[in-house]
This record gives structure tokens, C-alpha cells and sequence, in this order.
């Protein structure tokens, strides 16, 4: 045991002290997941709301008011059919579409719930996201001060429904940021564990090793655990950027997303460790992982085109990249707030792969050294 | 005799595919003996030295290394040798005193041993200053130094040396071998490869390789009289003239 840390302790010094290298790795998710963020969302500023008021009444009338006041949303337009809706979007005359239902105030006081549409441009899904993000605001702040005004008794709820128009299913929002996950943790755990692995083949330390009586398994294993350390930090940057800097939140449990982060940073390590069993140079090993791996993610994993756009060839290759069973399950957890025992069948093949990795790699492993 | 007898090959053989890379080489190493390894390039010798240390099984043949039978305790082989090449001088990006200490834990030094031994090999080296150093800004010479001193550290029986003294300038391969002769005094046996001749004639036996057989084993002053020759360098000639296998 008191190898095994000596070794971990050495691990440590080869990152540590390559100040670039650490810098790279630590800085790069950070300024990724920002550049993504600030590249896809502009500001929001002058986000022009129009009306379709079918109550016309005390409620609606100040929630319109609250809209006009605040300092990013503006009333554009009062329409008073759904067929303008359309028009008026295409006439860039509007960003949303806010429609209260018929007897809003009275549903209101009456069930406790009422139900206003809002309707956005989803031709640009991270924006109109966005401004979703803002109206919903402004509608629950507005249930709030109802709740809280004297004058009604009970609890409120007003409802937003949320309609999307031209890209429905909204893809696109939000993808990168699983995307950036999928891609760091493949970049760090199996690229910069599969070249460390290298570079002692490389300076002939590996051979060293082998002729120590140290178990070959610790000198991995020694060699993973600080890679995991950096994207566990890694993972812990990435999420709180996403939750307190680009507003894009935790829907779901965060303990399945570390549980399922984690165990992906596992299928990664362990492919380094395969990688770094076929090649025999540090450059190799890099070519490897970047045209096998990086290039792949980002273009297969669903992280900058939607996989089910994708020609049916490139879905069925991108089926064997990790990542891509990662990311999509990360998206449904963080995004869409399904539960862990929604994603099984991703979690299943994650798990599946990696112990598939181990197996292979450790007996290839085995077989070099003879 | 025979108890000092450290190292004990019968009929060593290794074969990859249907080339035979060692053919049936016998030899015996004593205790305290620096045993030169020599061969040209691809004659054998990186193989016949991996399977002594553990890290290839033969594919026929027999022996002990340490004690301990090289087909079936190659665990406790690697416990009992130290190794160092020419490839490998230390981790670059570890300090002196770091590398050291990460050698001394990997060969089961007791830890109070550790410091104070350290001290000691950096007074004997003359290396105190450069404890915090990182091994890359040492020079090749005194790497090559520490390395050998890390290699014979945890005082193993035997000291397998590969090319030890590779692109190092003759003062410092003298400096060098002073320290492997201070090594076999404290009866650490040295098995040493080399290119350089005049380090074979250092050596007190010497066997060449050619084409994986070992085709002479002797004193290097009986070699000299064995084949009429004025020098190592000649008798190196003479028999790897003969070799058929190239690079």
C-alpha cells in the first residue's frame, strides 16, 4: 500500500510540475464551457413580447404591467386572434408570443390554476430559450405576489405552457454543455492517461518498473488516480459555470450525474489504458485518441449536430463512442430532469463498455510484458 | 563454490516464432564478479538479459538468478536484483532526493534506513547541493552516476547494468566504473553490457555473443592469449566478423 501511494505521490509531481500541461487542463473546460456559452447566447436585451389577451382582466393587466417594467422585456404588440400569431412572427415584429387563456382571473381564483401560453421563436433554440427563461420569470414572480396579496385566498399556480414554434423539440439549447463533459473527459482521461502510460514506455521507465518488484497493475492504476482527480475537479467547474454563469440548470438529481460522470471518467481511463497498450510513442498515442476519440465526439456524439439528423451509417458508428451514451443520458438527467432509472439503458452500456475496456486492456497489458 | 555461485544458466533459450533470438547459452556468474556482457547489436543480449530478470520467460532452458529459479520466481528475483540502462537515467521531472526515495519505497527500504542512507550517498557522491535538484538539470555523466547508485540502493545480490555508460565522456565513465568496482567490493555482483572495449577490459570475465550463441567466455587476458590478440577490441572483432545476422 505504502508503493502504491509512493507511486500516486509521483503521478502528482509529473502533472504537477508540468505547469503548462496542468494549466491546459484545468483552464480548458472553463474556457470552453464559456466560449460555447457566450458564442450560442447573446444578450438578452429588448426582447419584445406581444399580447394575445383572450380574459382581459385585473390579473392579466398587471401581469402585462410587470413585463412592461422590467428592463429587458417590452410589450411590442396586443394581438387578439391566433392567427395573427403567426404573422407576426414572421414579420419580426416579436421575439414571444404570450397568450392567456379565456377566463384566466376566474379559473384563477376558482381551480387555483390557469394556464398562459408562451410562444417563441425556436428557430434559434438557445435565445428563445432564453427569453423563456425570462418571461417564466416574471410569470412566477407575479404568482407569488398573488399569493401573497391579502385579497386572495388559497394558493396559485399559473402554469406557462411552453410552445416552440419552428423547432419544436428545442435541439440544439443547451447540447454543448454535456457536449464540453463528454469531450474534457475523454481529452483528460483518456488521452493524458494513455500518453503519461506512453511517455514511460518512451523513456525506457517503464522497463524499470517492470523489473521492480512493483505489481504492474498499481503502476496503472497509480497512473489513474491523478487524472481522476483533475476531472473530478474538472466536473465540479463545469457544473457549477453552467448552473451560476450560463444559467443552464440542474434539472434533474445531481447525484445521478456525478454517479453517471463518474463512471464514464472510469470507461475513459480505461480506455487510455487500451490506447496506451497499442501504441508505442507518445505521438502515437495522440493521433490515437484525437482522430479516434476527440474528433469522433465531437462530431458523432450529438455535441454540435443533433445524432438524429445524423445519415443512418453515422448514428450506427457513433452508437460505440462512450461519450455518446454519456452525453445523452447527462442531457436527459441535467436537461430534461429525468430520473437516473430513465437513462438505464445508457447507464447499462456505459457500464458495460467500461468493463469490456478493463477486461481487454489488462490482458493486453499482460501480454506486452511477456 | 558453488554456494557463491549468484547466477546459473543452463541451455537458455528464447524463440520468436522461428527466430531463435538466444540459442542455448551456459554460463555461471559468482558472487562479487563483474561479468561483462558483450555482443553487436541483435546478437542477443537485451533478450538473454530480460529473461534474467524476470521480465521474459525462456522459452527452454533453465536457471537460477539470486537463488531463485528464473521460469518459476521471477517475483522473487526482481526483489533480490537492480537494474539500470543506459535508455533510463530517473524520472527527469523528479527531484534528486525524490527519485531516491521513490526507489528506496518501490525495493521495500525500511523507511528509517531511507533518510540517513541518502544523506550518506549524496556526501559519497558529492551530490549534497544538488538534493532538491530536478534530474534534468543534471548533467548526463552525474545522472548516469545516481541512477546506478539508485540502481544498487536497496543492496540487491545482483546489479544488471545495460549499456550503463552510453554517450558519457571518458572522464566520467572512469568515475563511473570506480563506483561499480566500490559495489562489487561490498559483493554486489555486477552483469554489465557494453559497447565500449575498453570497459570490457575492466570487466573480470567476459563473454561474447555472437548470433545468440555465446562464443567465448573467459578472462579478458585469457581472451587476448586465446585468440593471439592485442586487445578486447580485437578479439570483439575477430568473432563478430563471423555474424550473419545484421541490425
Amino acid at each position: 500500500m505504502k508503493q502504491f501511494l509512493a507511486f500516486v505521490i509521483k503521478e502528482f509531481h509529473h502533472i504537477l510540475r508540468d505547469r503548462r500541461t496542468i494549466l491546459i487542463l484545468l483552464i480548458m473546460p472553463i474556457i470552453q464551457i464559456i466560449l460555447f456559452g457566450f458564442a450560442v447566447t447573446t444578450e438578452v436585451k429588448n426582447v419584445r413580447v406581444s399580447i394575445l389577451d383572450h380574459s382581459k382582466d385585473d390579473i392579466t393587466q398587471n401581469i402585462i404591467q410587470q413585463i412592461n417594467a422590467n428592463e429587458y422585456l417590452s410589450i411590442s404588440e396586443n394581438i387578439y386572434t391566433t392567427d395573427e400569431i403567426d404573422e407576426i412572427f414572421r414579420k419580426n415584429k416579436t421575439d414571444l408570443v404570450l397568450v392567456f387563456s379565456d377566463h384566466f382571473d376566474n379559473d384563477l381564483r376558482h381551480s387555483g390554476q390557469a394556464s398562459v401560453q408562451i410562444i417563441a421563436d425556436g428557430t434559434d433554440p438557445n435565445m428563445a430559450t432564453m427569453y423563456v427563461t425570462y418571461l417564466t420569470n416574471i410569470l412566477l414572480s407575479a404568482q407569488q405576489s398573488l399569493n401573497s396579496g391579502e385579497t386572495l385566498s388559497g394558493k396559485f399556480s399559473i402554469q406557462p405552457v411552453v410552445k416552440l414554434l419552428y423547432n419544436p423539440r428545442m435541439k440544439g439549447a443547451y447540447n454543448f454543455v454535456p457536449g464540453v463533459m463528454g469531450l474534457i473527459f475523454t481529452l483528460i482521461c483518456a488521452m493524458m492517461t494513455s500518453i503519461s502510460i506512453v511517455r514511460e514506455k518512451e523513456t525506457g521507465t517503464m522497463e524499470i518498473l517492470l523489473v521492480s518488484p512493483v505489481k504492474p497493475i498499481f503502476i496503472i492504476f497509480a497512473k489513474m488516480i491523478p487524472y481522476f482527480a483533475l476531472s473530478c475537479i474538472n466536473l465540479t467547474s463545469i457544473l457549477l459555470l453552467s448552473v451560476y454563469v450560463l444559467d443552464v440548470p440542474i434539472t434533474g438529481n445531481v447525484f445521478s450525474l456525478i454517479f453517471i460522470s463518474l463512471l464514464f471518467i472510469i470507461v475513459s481511463l480505461s480506455l487510455g489504458l487500451l490506447i496506451s497498450t497499442v501504441t508505442q510513442t507518445q505521438v502515437a498515442a495522440m493521433l490515437v485518441s484525437g482522430m479516434v476519440l476527440i474528433m469522433p465526439i465531437m462530431v458523432l456524439s450529438g455535441m454540435m449536430f443533433p445524432i438524429e439528423s445524423m445519415p443512418h451509417i453515422l448514428q450506427t458508428i457513433s452508437c460505440i463512442l462512450p461519450a455518446r451514451w454519456y452525453i445523452i443520458s447527462i442531457k436527459k438527467i441535467m436537461i430534461e430532469g429525468l430520473s437516473i432509472f430513465m437513462v438505464w439503458k445508457e447507464v447499462c452500456i456505459l457500464f458495460s463498455m467500461g468493463i469490456f475496456l478493463i477486461i481487454i486492456s489488462l490482458k493486453k497489458f499482460n501480454n506486452r510484458l511477456e | 563454490m558453488n554456494t557463491s555461485t549468484v547466477i546459473k544458466i543452463q541451455e537458455l533459450t528464447k524463440q520468436f516464432g522461428s527466430f531463435t533470438a538466444v540459442d542455448h547459452i551456459s554460463f555461471d556468474v559468482k558472487k562479487g564478479e563483474i561479468f561483462g556482457f558483450l555482443g553487436a547489436n541483435g546478437a542477443g543480449k537485451t533478450t538473454a538479459m530480460r529473461m534474467l530478470c524476470g521480465l521474459s520467460k525462456p522459452t527452454s532452458g533453465n536457471g537460477t538468478v539470486a537463488g531463485f529459479d528464473i521460469n518459476l520466481q521471477s517475483e522473487q528475483i526482481k526483489q533480490n536484483i537492480g537494474y539500470m540502462s543506459q535508455k533510463f537515467s530517473l524520472y527527469e521531472d523528479l527531484k534528486v532526493w525524490e527519485n531516491i526515495r521513490l526507489f528506496a519505497g518501490i525495493y521495500g527500504v525500511k523507511e528509517n534506513i531511507i533518510a540517513p542512507k541518502t544523506e550518506e550517498l549524496l556526501n559519497q557522491l558529492g551530490f549534497v547541493n544538488e538534493k532538491n535538484t530536478l534530474v534534468k538539470h543534471l548533467p548526463l555523466g552525474w545522472k548516469q552516476k545516481l541512477a546506478f547508485s539508485v540502481s544498487i540502493f536497496h543492496e540487491p545480490k545482483i546489479v544488471f547494468l545495460d549499456e550503463p555508460t552510453g554517450g558519457v565522456d571518458p572522464a566520467t565513465r572512469r568515475q563511473f566504473w570506480e563506483l561499480i568496482y566500490q559495489a562489487a567490493d561490498r559483493g554486489i555482483t555486477i552483469f554489465v553490457t557494453t559497447h565500449y572495449m575498453d570497459e570490457a577490459e575492466y570487466c573480470n570475465r567476459v563473454s561474447i555473443m555472437v548470433d545468440g550463441k555465446i562464443e567465448a567466455l573467459d578472462s579478458p587476458t585469457q581472451l587476448k592469449q586465446q585468440f593471439n590478440a592485442k586487445s578486447m577490441e580485437d578479439v570483439f572483432f575477430r568473432l563478430a566478423r563471423k555474424a550473419k545476422r545484421g541490425e
